[in-house]
Parts: C-alpha cells; structure tokens; sequence
C-alpha cells in the first residue's frame, strides 16, 4: 500500500506530490495526459512578470526526476472508494486498482465552453477566439501576429466575465484570473501590434493580487487599452469578415458598438468533471458552485468532508499559480498531521 | 295548508331568475357595440345551431371534461345531465297527468307529492324518474369521495372553498338525497313508488312513518332547493349558465380583447374549477402551487388577485389546451396584466430617428421579408442558418433588421405593457407593409405570436421558419440529404400550443435524420422554462423545471435535441451535453 495517491499532475499534484516525498510519504502522481503540467501546458506567458510559462513546467519536470516521482501518465481516475478501514480504493481508466492511505484530489478545473454563450458567436464566426485558444495561439507564434482570417488586427476587444458571474450560464461566481489574464493578454498583443486598438469590456475589474494593479496601471497609461464598462450583448459579422459588438457603455449610460477585427472572450474557470465523478464515488461535498467543498474555509481548506481525502490547487475554486503552489504545499503539510494523528 | 313547503323552492327559483336577468343583461349590454351586432347578426344562423350542440356536449355531457378524466367528467355529468333530464321528464310526467303544461313549476318538481294515483304510462315514470335519481345520487357519492379524496380523481389539489360556496356546495348535497327522502316517505304512506323509493318507503314503513314527517322531508328538500338556488349566483355554479352564454357567444365570434371587459368576466365565470389546469402546470415542480389558473379566475371574482401570483406564471398554455370549457387563460392573464401595470416610460421616439440600412429594393418586390427579431440575434448560429437557407435557394429577401430593428413588442405584451408594445408593432407593421413582400417570414416564434395576433398584417402571410423551408423543399429549391442521426423535437409552446404548427418542423426532421417520438408532445408539450411570460421566476426555480422537461425529451438518447425557437435552444443548451439544434441548422446542415 502507498501512502498517499495523487489525482491530477498540474502544478498542485506535483507541487504535493514533491513536498510529500521530501517529507518521507510514498507518493504516487495519476495523471490522464500524456504530459504533466495541466493547463500551463497551453499557456504562453504568466502574469503578473510575463514569464514564460514553459519555464516554470521545467523547473517542475526538473523537480520530479530530482525525486525519482512515480507518474502514471494517460490514465484517467473513475472513482475513488474509501474502504472500512480508513484506506482508500483508486479505480482508473487501466486495468489497475490502487490502494492509499490517503487522496489528494488535485485534478484542477475545465474551462467554460463559450459555445453556451451562444449570442457571442464562437465556433460560429471565424475571429472569435477564446482567452485559451489566445494562449495557444501566442505561444504557437512564428511571425508576424494574425488574426484567424490572416489580417493583421486594427482593433481587438476583450470580453470579461464569459461564462462567470452570469446566472444564465449557470455559473454565478467569479473566476477570478480572467480580469488579470486580459490585462495580460491586451498587453501582451499591444506589443506585438503597436498600431492595434484594445477595448476590454468589463462589469468590474478584479485585480486582487499582487502586481495586478500595477499591470492594470500600466495597460492603460503605457499602452492605451481602453476600459469600457459594460457587458456585451450580442456579435454580428459584417461581410468582410469583422465583427461589430453591440456593448451597454454602463458608465456613460449609452449603448455603443465597436467594430473590431478580433475578439477574445475571457472564458471562465469551472469544475472539473471528475470532481463530480469523485462526489459520487465517495460522497465528497462539493459547494453550489460546484467545486469541491472545503472542510474548513479559514484552517482546513486543504481538508474534505471524507477523512483521508485532501484538495490541491483548483480543485477548489479558481487560483493563479502563485496561490496554486501555495495551497499544494500546505497539502503535504495537513497530510502529514493527518499521518501524526491517525497513526497511519 | 301544508303545501307551504314550496315557498322556499318558489322564492329561491324567483330570486335566482331575477339575478340571472340582472347579471346576463347588464353584461351583455356591456358588450362592444361591434360585438352586440355579431350576436344579432349571427343569432338566426348556422352558429346558434352548432352553439346548442356544443352546449349539449360541454355542459350536459361534458365531453372534454371526460377526455381527460373519465370519473370526473362522469361527476360532472351525473349532476348536469342527470338534473335535466330530471327536470325534462318531470314536466312531461305532469303533463301526462294534468294534460297541460300550463301548471306552476312546484307542480312538476313535487309531482309525487302531488299525485299518488295511477294515470296510463304512471309505472314506467315513476321507474324512469327513480333511475334518474338513481343516476345523480351516483353523482352526488362521488363528489363526496371526491372532497374526502381528491386522488381517485387523478387530481393532486383541488380548490379552497369560500363562505358562499360551501352554503352553495352543502345544499347541493343535501338536494337530491332530501328528494330521495321525501319521495320515499310518501311512497311508504301511499304504497306506491318506483324501484328505488318504494324500496326505501319499505324502510320508512318498517321504522313507522306518519304525515307530519313526510311533510318535514318535502320542507326539507325544498329548503335545499332553495337555499341552493339563493346561493348560486354568488358561487361557482354561476359557471352552469355562464358556460352556456360563453359558448353562444363564442359561436357567435366574440374575441378577447386586451381589455379586460364583460366578455373576459363571462370567460372568469365559466370556470367549473373542474381542476384540470392545476395538474398540468409545470410550476408545481418548482413548488409553487398557488399561481395555476383556476386560483386566478378565483381571484378576479374575488378581487384579490396579487401581482405575485398574476406575473408568476410561464404563460406556456398548457392549463388552457387543457381546459374542458375552453377558457382563453392566457390573454385573461395577460389582460389582468394589462389592468395591473402603470405605463412607465416607453418613448420610442428614438425609433424614427434611426437611419435606413441599406438602400431598399424599391423597383423589385421581395419574396419575402425577413424578421430576425432579438432572440435570433442573440443566436447567430441560426440567424446565418436561416440566411444560407435563403441564398441557397436563391429566394429574394429583404432582412428587415438587419443592422437594427425594433422589438416585435412580444416581450412588452406578456408582461402587461400593451401601450408600449402598440409603439413598436406600430412601427415595424409599417416597414413591413413598406417592403410589399407577400411573405413575413420569422425565425423567433415568440414575434410569430404577436405578429399573428396583433399586427393586422392584411393580405401578407406570416411564416416560421420552418414552415417555409419545408415549402421550399416542396417546390424543389432545396435539397435535403437524410442522416442516420435520431433526433427529437421539442414543440416550442409560442409556437405550438400558440400558433398551431406542429407538422411542419417535424416533417422537415425526418427529411433530415431519424424523429423519435416523445411522451408529451405536440399538444401537450412541455414548457423549456426560459418563458419571457414570466420574468419573476428565479434561475434555480427555472432549472428545476428545464430539468424535468429535458427528463421527458431524453428518456429515448437522442444525439439531437431539435427545437425552433431561439429561446428554447438558449434555455436548454446550458443543460445538456447532447447536442441542441434550431430546425434551421439542421435543414443548413442537411443542404445538398
Ligand atoms: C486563460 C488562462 C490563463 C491563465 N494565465 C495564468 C497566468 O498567467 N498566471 C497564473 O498564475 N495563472 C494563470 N492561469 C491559472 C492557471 O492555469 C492555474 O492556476 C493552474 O493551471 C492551476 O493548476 P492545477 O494543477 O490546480 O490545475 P490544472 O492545471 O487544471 O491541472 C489538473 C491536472 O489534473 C489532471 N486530471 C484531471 N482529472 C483527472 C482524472 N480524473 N484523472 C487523472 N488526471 C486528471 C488534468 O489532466 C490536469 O493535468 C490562467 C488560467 C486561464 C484559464
Ligand atoms: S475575474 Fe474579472 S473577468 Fe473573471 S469573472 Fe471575475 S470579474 Fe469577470
Ligand atoms: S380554468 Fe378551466 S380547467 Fe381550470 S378549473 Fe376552470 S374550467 Fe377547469
Ligand atoms: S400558463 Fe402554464 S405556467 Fe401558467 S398557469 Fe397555465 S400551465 Fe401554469
Ligand atoms: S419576441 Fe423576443 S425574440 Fe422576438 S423580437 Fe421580440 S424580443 Fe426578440
């Protein structure tokens, strides 16, 4: 029997899995990619310091061979089963069954598929992309930035709140990151499009950590992106292929629309499915919003309502890199009471 | 001088009469002039005819009543049917007796009182006015059962009663086992009777009866008859008569109207309060159970209709397709809403002010006018559907709001806001109009609606979607390839249940892929819950009710959910993993 099984080799399953490891557990990582490293896999740079992301995964990878970590990769977690005596039953896509003392549920979150927001016209026209595909797109770069129909863009616009926030969507919570993600990613285009005018459409801005306000700042006296306060509510094409946006400028109480060559919807962050996988396999608690319920929100949010079974990272709620580590590393450390008093 | 026992049946009969007149007259006095001359002009025709035979079917046999329930239909036609039968054989039984018909109306209704000696034909009445008797007492033990027990109905809830009604419903009850009663009582002291009350008298005989008790029994069942008859105009049995006038006056091609006026308070008192339209309410789903029709025809009656229960209503139809008597619940509602809202600012005046978008097709005449209206416009996947539809088949449009439009008025409607929605469909009838196309032609049921039903179009014809691309299949301008997808089809309620086009999208499925059937379909569909009727609704209480639904639509795994409405698509895409597709999609994506 291991000691502790990891779900989810994102930087929560592998920050736990390495604190864990120095901290004398056997620790085993299950991951249903063929690569670790979760979504930062498809990011490009990372605020709030525009690092690359690629270079935080290698410092990861580095970590994990340094350890030795065992890592199953492309195999996908069912179910999780507590046993009578404390001891916990994983179930995978294989045909392997592993046994633990204890979980983390590290298995992050999916992203919101703006398809739902139908009135936005993703997948229905072609410069609709979303804050992900945005991602991809950067870090694939080679050249000049296009738009997806191969025009240099003159203006872009940013969506905030896409699938957050919004009762209709079903998702009433903040995402958290997608207000400093377009900040980022408008920036980040300015530089590559010097000549381009950025509009990001916001209801309010959230720039709660640190460096957030300091980026904010800058986008807009460095960089000229214009704020406009209001939702969007609805896209039209025009036959050239740009697309016009009918927006409720809120704070000057007219409505507007703005012609654009490009627009990026900030895609909000939402429960992964297998959360609700492991909900039903072992009746952990999951809150309204649909991530996992957390025992305690002020000294225990690395804890769940099944003894044994602990979160990392997103699993949660949504949370920027910095705040993701952060909680991965309290994971061990909660684990290793856990270890103290049970006696396991 | 015993005979006094008639003056509580006599001066109840007259004051219900002079009630009835009273009422009757002063509504239909307060009929639209226009309306008073249909009912002149129609009252020798055909339509009276066809308004007897209905008035037979609905209010004696109570036809749809038993379509949807049989026991309950049965009740009902026990107390009607049988209480006219009564009252018809009665009269011709005194007939037989006196020769005339010219005797007062005791007469008849206390005929065994009156006469206990034989006449030719005296043994096959008595029988037949027993087995009468017989037949509503049958009526009368289920409507007990009934208020002890809702549940053998099939029915969930049934209504609370007010003060008059239950003096009302009581005396109702006691009528007819008071007549049962007395009749036996003088079939025992006489040795007549039929099977029943002389069966019963053979009771009374062996207990011992005497005279002074029969009389007390004939007091007894003319003091219900009475007290019944002074209860009636203030209770629900007003809907007895009222359901009749409705019917004429429905022949007779009287329309509600926005208002509220004398013809909707006719609709109000024709409720039986048969219950048939609490069941069917969705709303019950989500827990609220005090907003279903019944409960407002009760409150308009009772002037205590709050705008809670008015506006908390998805507006879906369902209570009215099943209602036996035919009651226009929805624009009653909406007409309540009317009377309830304060007009608040709604200057459109911005409206002509707003620059032509294109340069109008003035010297060739499109085919057809195409109306996108809001909704669409938030679900651009099937306004461009629609459009490649059009190109394809190379039909000559005119997008009516292409760059910019005004709101068919629907939305403003259903909520009760009819002044302002008159500012809108005033404006868009005259760009309709304008463009001269022969065809309007609309993708939103929700603007087929209004545009059906307020918008005075003339000669132009209004088509949906896919009522119109299934023409276009018809006359050869589109292909469509079949695939081996099922699909089931989701009858939006506007269009549906509020325009009547069931056939069409359908047909149009399954040129393109393999329709399943669904439990409750057509007719009987179920709300989406994203109804703009009723804006009071939360979102969890509205996902309750999708959740059912989609229950319902899924049962046999589609891998495509098919609807025609933007909005319903809207409402059910945030559900579901399986795939939810507009007909015009599915026929663009089918498209040779
Ligand atoms: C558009 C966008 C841009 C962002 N940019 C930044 C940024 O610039 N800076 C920043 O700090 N943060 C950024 N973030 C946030 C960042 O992505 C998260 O903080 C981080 O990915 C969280 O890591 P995680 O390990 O918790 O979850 P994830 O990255 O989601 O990892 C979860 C892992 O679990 C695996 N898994 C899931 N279910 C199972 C299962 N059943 N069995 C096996 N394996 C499973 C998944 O495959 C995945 O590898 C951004 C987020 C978005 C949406
Ligand atoms: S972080 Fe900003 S964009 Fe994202 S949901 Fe919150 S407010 Fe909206
Ligand atoms: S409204 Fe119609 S269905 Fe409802 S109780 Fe009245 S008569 Fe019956
Ligand atoms: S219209 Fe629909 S929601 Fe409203 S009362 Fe009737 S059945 Fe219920
Ligand atoms: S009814 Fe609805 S969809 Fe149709 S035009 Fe009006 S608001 Fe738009």
């Amino acid at each position: 029997m291991i000691d502790v099984l990891i779900i989810g080799g994102g930087i929560a399953g592998i920050e736990t899995a390495c604190s864990l490891q120095d901290l004398g557990y056997e620790t085993i990582i299950v991951e249903k990619e063929k690569t670790i490293g979760g979504h930062l896999n498809d990011w490009d740079t990372l605020f709030p310091t525009h690092r690359s992301a690629s270079e935080v995964l290698a410092h990861y990878t580095d970590e994990t061979r340094k350890r030795a970590l065992t890592i199953y990769l492309n195999t996908y977690v069912i179910s999780v089963k507590k046993q009578d005596d404390g001891t916990f039953e994983v179930h995978t896509s294989r045909d392997v069954v592993f046994r633990s003392k204890a979980v983390v549920v590290a298995s992050g979150y999916k992203l919101f598929n703006a398809e739902r927001k139908e009135e936005y016209g993703y997948k229905i026209y072609d410069n609709v992309l979303t804050s992900a595909d945005l991602e991809v797109k950067l870090k694939d770069l080679k050249g000049e930035f296009k738009t997806p129909t191969d025009k240099v863009p003159e203006r872009i616009a940013f969506i905030h709140c896409v699938g957050s926030r919004d009762e209709k969507s079903g998702n009433h919570y903040c995402s958290k990151l997608c207000c400093v993600t377009a900040v980022k990613q408008a920036i980040h285009l300015k530089q590559l499009c010097p000549k381009a005018e950025i509009f990001c459409c916001y209801m309010d801005l959230r720039m709660y950590g640190p460096g957030f306000e300091e980026m904010y700042r800058e986008a807009q006296e460095k960089y000229h992106i214009q704020f406009i306060r209001g939702r969007l509510s609805e896209v039209g094409e025009n036959s050239n292929g740009t697309l016009q946006l009918k927006v409720e400028d809120t704070l000057a109480a007219r409505p507007c629309k703005i012609q654009v060559d490009m627009l990026v919807l900030m895609v909000g962050m939402e429960s992964a499915k297998s959360t609700e996988l492991f909900a039903q396999s072992c009746g952990l608690k999951c809150a309204p919003n649909r991530f996992i319920q957390p025992l305690d929100h002020h000294i225990g949010s690395n804890l769940t309502n099944v003894e044994g079974l602990f979160t990392a990272g997103t699993s949660i709620g949504p949370m920027s890199v910095f705040d993701t580590v952060n909680h991965a590393k309290a994971t061990a450390f909660a684990i290793r009471d856990y270890f103290i008093n049970t006696a396991r | 001088m015993e005979t006094y026992f008639i003056l509580p049946f006599t001066l109840g009969m007259l004051f219900l009469l002079i009630v009835l007149f009273i009422k009757y007259g002063l509504w239909i006095t307060k009929l639209s002039h226009i309306d008073k001359l249909r009912i002149v002009q129609s009252i020798f025709t055909r339509r009276s005819w066809d308004a007897i035979k209905e008035s037979f079917l609905e209010g004696l046999v109570h036809r749809n009543m038993y379509k949807r329930n049989p026991l309950l239909g049965y009740m009902h036609m026990c107390f009607a049917m049988g209480w006219f039968l009564i009252i018809v054989f009665g009269h011709v039984e005194c007939y037989m007796y006196y020769g005339t018909l010219a005797k007062a109306p005791w007469y008849p209704i206390f005929f065994q009182y009156y006469v206990h000696e034989w006449f030719p034909g005296e043994r096959f009445m008595t029988n037949l006015m027993d087995f009468l008797l017989l037949y509503i007492l049958t009526g009368v033990l289920l409507a007990y059962f009934k208020r002890i027990n809702s549940k053998i109905f099939g029915i969930k809830k049934t209504t609370k009663l007010k003060p008059l009604d239950r003096v009302a419903l009581i005396s109702l009850w006691f009528i007819f086992p008071m007549r049962l009663l007395a009749e036996s009582a003088t079939a025992a002291l006489y040795g007549n009777g039929g099977f029943l009350t002389n069966t019963v008298g053979q009771l009374f005989v062996w207990i011992g009866v005497n005279s002074s008790m029969e009389s007390m029994l004939w007091w007894g069942y003319s003091l219900s008859l009475g007290l019944f008859f002074v209860g009636f105009p203030f209770s629900r049995y007003m809907h007895i008569f009222t359901e009749i006038l409705f019917i004429f006056l429905r022949h007779y091609g009287i329309k509600l109207k926005k208002q509220f006026n004398s013809y909707s308070r006719i609709q109000v008192y024709s409720c039986s309060r048969c219950g048939v339209c609490i069941d069917v309410c969705q709303m019950h789903v989500a827990n609220i159970s005090n907003n279903q029709s019944v409960y407002i025809l009760k409150n308009i009656r009772d002037q205590n209709l709050t705008d809670r229960k008015l506006y908390n209503c998805l507006l879906c139809g369902r209570c009215e397709q099943a209602c036996p008597v035919r009651i226009n619940l929805n624009d009653l509602r909406i007409s309540q809403r009317i009377r309830a809202t304060k007009e608040f600012n709604s200057d459109y005046a911005f409206l002509q002010t707003l620059p032509v978008d294109e340069p109008q097709m003035i010297d060739s005449k499109p085919e057809v006018i195409y109306f996108a209206g809001c909704m669409t416009h938030m679900t651009p996947g099937i306004k461009k559907s629609v459009l490649k539809v059009l190109d394809k088949a190379g039909v000559k449009y005119q997008f009516m709001d292409k760059e910019k439009g005004a709101c068919c008025g629907r939305p403003l409607m259903l909520a009760g806001q009819y002044e302002a929605a008159k500012k809108l469909i005033a404006y868009n009838r005259e760009k309709i109009l304008e463009s001269r196309a022969p065809i309007l032609l609309v993708s939103c049921p929700i603007c087929y609606k209004v545009f059906k039903d307020d918008y005075e179009l003339g000669q132009i014809t209004i088509k949906h979607h896919s009522e119109y691309f299934l023409e276009l299949v018809n006359q050869g301008r589109i292909q469509l390839a079949q695939s081996e997808k099922t699909i089931v089809y989701h009858d939006p309620c506007e269009l549906g249940r509020g325009c009547g086009v069931y056939e069409p999208p359908r047909e149009l499925l399954r040129m393109t892929g393999q329709l399943q059937s669904v439990q409750q379909e057509k007719v009987n569909s179920l709300c989406c819950s994203g109804s703009l009727g009723d804006l009071s609704l939360s979102m969890a209480d509205r996902n309750v009710i999708k959740a059912e639904t989609l229950k319902v639509l899924l049962q046999k795994n589609p891998d495509v959910l098919a609807t025609a409405c933007p909005l319903c698509k809207k409402t059910f895409v945030k559900g579901v993993d399986v795939q939810v597709k507009d007909i015009a999609e599915i026929v663009a994506e089918a498209m040779e």
